[in-house]
């Protein structure tokens, strides 16, 4: 299993080779399109992230160790970075995820969408999977 | 026909570029932008005049009381009040309407009823949530039809004796429905009740005048008239406001204070406790100037145009449904595209100097009623041209593309 800093580090490989913000969302809801479905019994209220602008529906199971995430969201660009955000802490365990250092954010240039003040949902989701990673530490 | 060029020169900040283009500003129903003269004037109060206001007996106080009150007088031939001291200033339209529901707290019981619609703005819900939980009164709803104006049938139905104040907004802020409050007002009052209209989205739009309009109680914002923000307007109608409790408590609000028993100043400083926004008040006349000097009704003609053209080239682009369709509209275009959301439209526009609102617009009821969860909202002030809708139109079609 790779780490959460090799993963960071692999990403923000992969956004330099954008040249401009249009490439970069245009990857972002391709990434948003190809995330992998949440099962539709864990899309309930209780799931559910809720922002100003989009929500987040985020699941959390424990096997082995370590956290599988789930997740999904009604805006495409969210469900992109939704989608980075899962590959980056899905599968590490609970005490990786909880100290997680999420950089790259910044260095991908996506800041201004994990800015409290977009109320997309994507702040209080990184809170919530730490929460959840928190729950498990024995 | 107004010169736009020669309006959009006294707009600062229209030059500006974000995110590397040119802004394209469309979201002026959020706030407008302000003029060259309501900038200097805020400046210059502070350059030059910079003094508490009803207080001091040097000059600088005296001047700055003087053009304080100056602000009171054009608001009120602005509006075509009564009196000048029926004008009380406020931090908004939302701290307006939240005075007189403070008020009427005490003023209603148990099977008084209040009477809001299905439109309004959550500053107009939960003030009047909170005195309902408080006095005891019920809260009832006039619901809307599906092209976005009231359901005036069954306002005629909730409307009885028990109605004691019908809240209601004059334009709808997430639909651009213009409300007929002429023909409302007149059926309130023969059914005894008073009525609070919520003009935030009007008062740049609509000429008013309070002698005819009849309504009790007219709030609205200064900064969605290019003027600053943080100053409101409550105007209420003398005998009203006299009925009314005093708000907050503090100083400029008391003739006389003691232990024993203190005593309220007259209207309007009994609702104005505490320093005001001075330079915002001050600033406040340059922005009704500025909409006088142009008269609003050309504002009005020069709006409805862009609106004409916006709704006709919005709806060529495939898939675009448009919320509020009624033929009363103010410069709002509230809309989605099949299949997209809101948010991801307003970002890729945003990336293209394009400033719109997206999300639920504070209305949470009328998204629940199309069962959406928000639009994209475009608003249009004076000084937008036709170029800037052709481009608006232009970048919507590009996020199409991109996130189709």
């Amino acid at each position: 299993m790779e780490t959460i800093k090799d993963i960071q580090e692999e990403i923000i490989e992969e956004f330099e080779i954008f040249d401009d913000w249009m490439q970069k969302y245009e990857y972002l809801i391709d990434l948003g399109k190809e995330l992998a479905p949440i099962d539709k019994k864990y899309k309930t209220e209780d799931n559910l992230i809720k922002g100003c602008q989009s929500r987040v529906w985020l699941h959390a199971e424990y096997t082995d160790g370590r956290i599988i995430y789930t997740a999904d969201s009604d805006a495409i660009m969210t469900k992109g970075i939704v989608a980075i955000l899962i590959n980056v802490l899905s599968g590490q365990t609970p005490s990786e995820i909880s100290t997680a250092k999420l950089d790259f954010i910044n260095e991908i240039g996506l800041k201004e969408q994990l800015s409290p003040t977009r109320a997309n949902g994507l702040v209080s989701m990184i809170k919530q999977m730490k929460l959840y990673a928190l729950a498990y530490i024995k | 026909m107004l010169d736009i060029n020669k309006i959009r020169d006294q707009f600062p900040i229209l030059n500006r570029k974000v995110n590397g283009e040119k802004l394209t500003y469309l979201d002026n129903g959020a706030t407008s932008q302000k003029p060259q003269s309501v900038i200097d004037a805020i400046n210059n109060y502070y350059k030059e005049e910079n003094s508490n206001v009803h207080r001091g007996i040097h000059l600088l106080s005296e001047r700055a009381t003087d053009k304080f009150e100056q602000t009171r007088i054009a608001v009120q031939l602005f509006i075509g009040a009564k009196h000048n001291h029926e004008i009380i200033f406020t931090k908004g339209t939302t701290d307006s309407i939240n005075l007189v529901a403070n008020g009427f707290r005490s003023l209603l019981k148990e099977g008084n009823e209040i009477l809001i619609s299905e439109l309004e703005h959550h500053s107009n819900i939960v003030p009047w949530q909170m005195c309902c939980d408080i006095s005891g009164a019920t809260l009832k709803v006039i619901p809307i039809l599906d092209n976005g104006e009231l359901n005036m049938a069954e306002f005629e139905k909730l409307l009885s004796e028990n109605t004691k104040l019908v809240a209601l907004s004059h334009v709808s802020n997430s639909l651009g429905t213009i409300n007929p409050i002429e023909e409302i007002i007149d059926k309130c009052h023969r059914a005894g009740a008073k009525v609070l209209i919520d003009g935030a989205q009007a008062a740049s739009y609509i000429p008013l005048n309070m002698q005819d309009l009849d309504a009790d109680f007219y709030c609205f914002s200064a900064h969605k008239m290019y003027g600053p923000t943080g100053v409101g307007v409550l105007y209420g109608k003398e005998e009203c406001l006299n009925k009314l409790p005093p708000y907050q408590g503090g100083g400029e609000m008391i003739k006389e204070v003691s232990f024993e028993k203190t005593t309220y100043a007259d209207l309007p400083h009994k609702f104005e406790a505490g320093t005001p926004n001075i330079a915002g008040v001050i600033a406040f006349k340059n922005a009704i100037d500025f909409i006088s000097e142009l008269g609003i009704e050309n504002i009005a003609k020069h709006v409805k145009y862009l609106l004409k053209y916006t709704t006709s080239e919005i709806l060529k682009i495939e898939g675009v449904k448009i919320y509020g369709t009624s033929e009363r509209k103010s410069g709002i275009i509230s809309f989605n595209i099949k299949e997209l959301h809101p948010y991801d439209i307003g970002m890729i526009l945003d990336k293209l100097g394009v400033a719109i609102r997206t999300g639920h617009h504070c209305t949470q009821p009328v998204m629940n009623y199309y069962k959406i969860p928000g639009t994209a909202r475009i608003s249009i002030a004076v000084y937008n041209t036709i170029k800037e809708i052709d481009i608006c139109i232009k970048s919507i079609k590009k996020a199409k593309m991109m996130l189709s």
